[in-house]
């Protein structure tokens, strides 16, 4: 059984993380946003989705030290995935085919290593 | 609901299941790593199970177990998942205006389930049309049932999968590849990822923590307002008009 400091501690994260997920859709969702907003909004996902990805790409971390690496794996990997994903526009194509790329480069590296 | 959308719903399961497949994929290292972690920081399997049911944000719980080793009290854990969740808002704010059929309890439902993997996909879908309100109810949840099972199997018996087999490690960068792919549909939204990826990046290297990522995402939406207006831009989009 959880003991009530967890379910209170997990209770209160749940909730932090639900309203800012719920409060702009009840807000936005029926009523008309101003053009500059909405516009903002729609390059909200490119703009999100590269904040996420690129510091994935680009940076490497050493101990707490993170540093700019531009000859890493994920970095070279990403090269093939981007132009199989605009070519294919399959979500799952890509991810599956990333994933195998991304283990065949681990394991010429690891060979390339021992070798 | 018209008799429209009622044709467009009829194979909504199957729709969002398919939908979803990628990002359940893309969970399960994650969420297995994050229940292999928890066990050794002494949470039980229930634990890990109800943390996912009433967290259900990946990289929060990870800070929370992290947090828990190093004995944090439950004040701090709880305002940095707030921090580190904020960024939802960008998400829902920009999904909303696709959800004007749902009514409050649809959207306190669907709310649940608003994470980066659920709203690339759902967003895609919905800008290139034959996407509902239903379907992506699915995805949301899909998904997070999806993490649920994940991370409790971790807790269980994670630590008997070799770490980074099959490259799956790589499964949820793939997906923001794609997902990002195919978001770009101009230039602006070229300039808006690129401004974003690396302010994201550089401010990484400065800051701890993930409000890079709000910080980054908000930079390159604004430069875009901004850019959008400059008469240089103008002129590029017009020569590119008459080009095609």
């Amino acid at each position: 059984m959880t003991n009530p400091d967890l379910l209170l501690l997990f209770a209160g994260m749940g909730l932090v993380t639900y309203l800012p997920r719920f409060i702009p859709l009840a807000l936005f969702a029926k009523r008309e946003v101003p053009a500059w907003f909405s516009e903002w909004l729609s390059y909200i996902p490119s703009a999100l989705l590269a904040a996420l990805l690129v510091p994935e790409l680009i940076l490497s971390k050493t101990g707490l030290e993170v540093s700019f690496d531009f000859w890493n794996p994920r970095l070279l990997v990403a090269v093939p995935t981007f132009l199989l994903a605009a070519k294919t526009k399959s979500l799952g194509g890509t991810v599956v085919a990333g994933m195998l790329l991304y283990w065949l480069a681990l394991k010429i590296i690891e060979a390339s290593l021992s070798g | 609901m018209n008799g429209n959308d009622q044709d467009r719903d009829k194979n909504f399961l199957k729709e969002g299941l398919g939908a979803a497949w990628p990002i359940c994929l893309g969970y399960m290292p994650i969420g297995m790593a994050l229940g292999v972690l928890a066990q050794k920081a002494g949470l039980g399997a229930w634990d890990v199970a109800l943390m996912s049911v009433l967290v259900f944000a990946g990289s929060a719980q990870f800070i929370c177990v992290s947090m828990l080793v190093g004995g944090a009290a439950s004040a701090p854990i709880i305002i940095t998942t707030f921090v580190v969740n904020l960024r939802h808002v960008l998400l829902s704010s920009s999904l909303a205006k696709y959800l004007d059929s749902m009514n409050i309890k649809g959207l306190a439902l669907f709310a649940y389930g608003v994470t980066d993997e659920s709203f690339g996909v759902n967003y895609t879908r919905f800008f290139t049309g034959g996407w509902s309100p239903k379907k992506a109810l699915v995805v949301n949840h899909a998904s997070n049932a999806c993490w649920i099972v994940c991370t409790v199997a971790g807790a269980y018996f994670g630590e008997l999968i070799p770490a980074g087999a099959f490259g799956i490690d790589y499964a949820l960068i793939a997906m923001f590849i794609g997902l990002l792919v195919f978001q770009i549909r101009g230039l602006i939204y070229t300039a808006a990822a690129l401004i974003a990826g690396l302010c994201a990046a550089i401010m990484a290297l400065f800051v701890d923590g993930n409000m890079n990522i709000i910080v980054g995402a908000m930079m390159g939406a604004t430069a875009c307002l901004a850019i959008r207006r400059t008469v240089f831009f103008k002129r590029l989009e017009k020569a590119r008009e008459a080009k095609s």
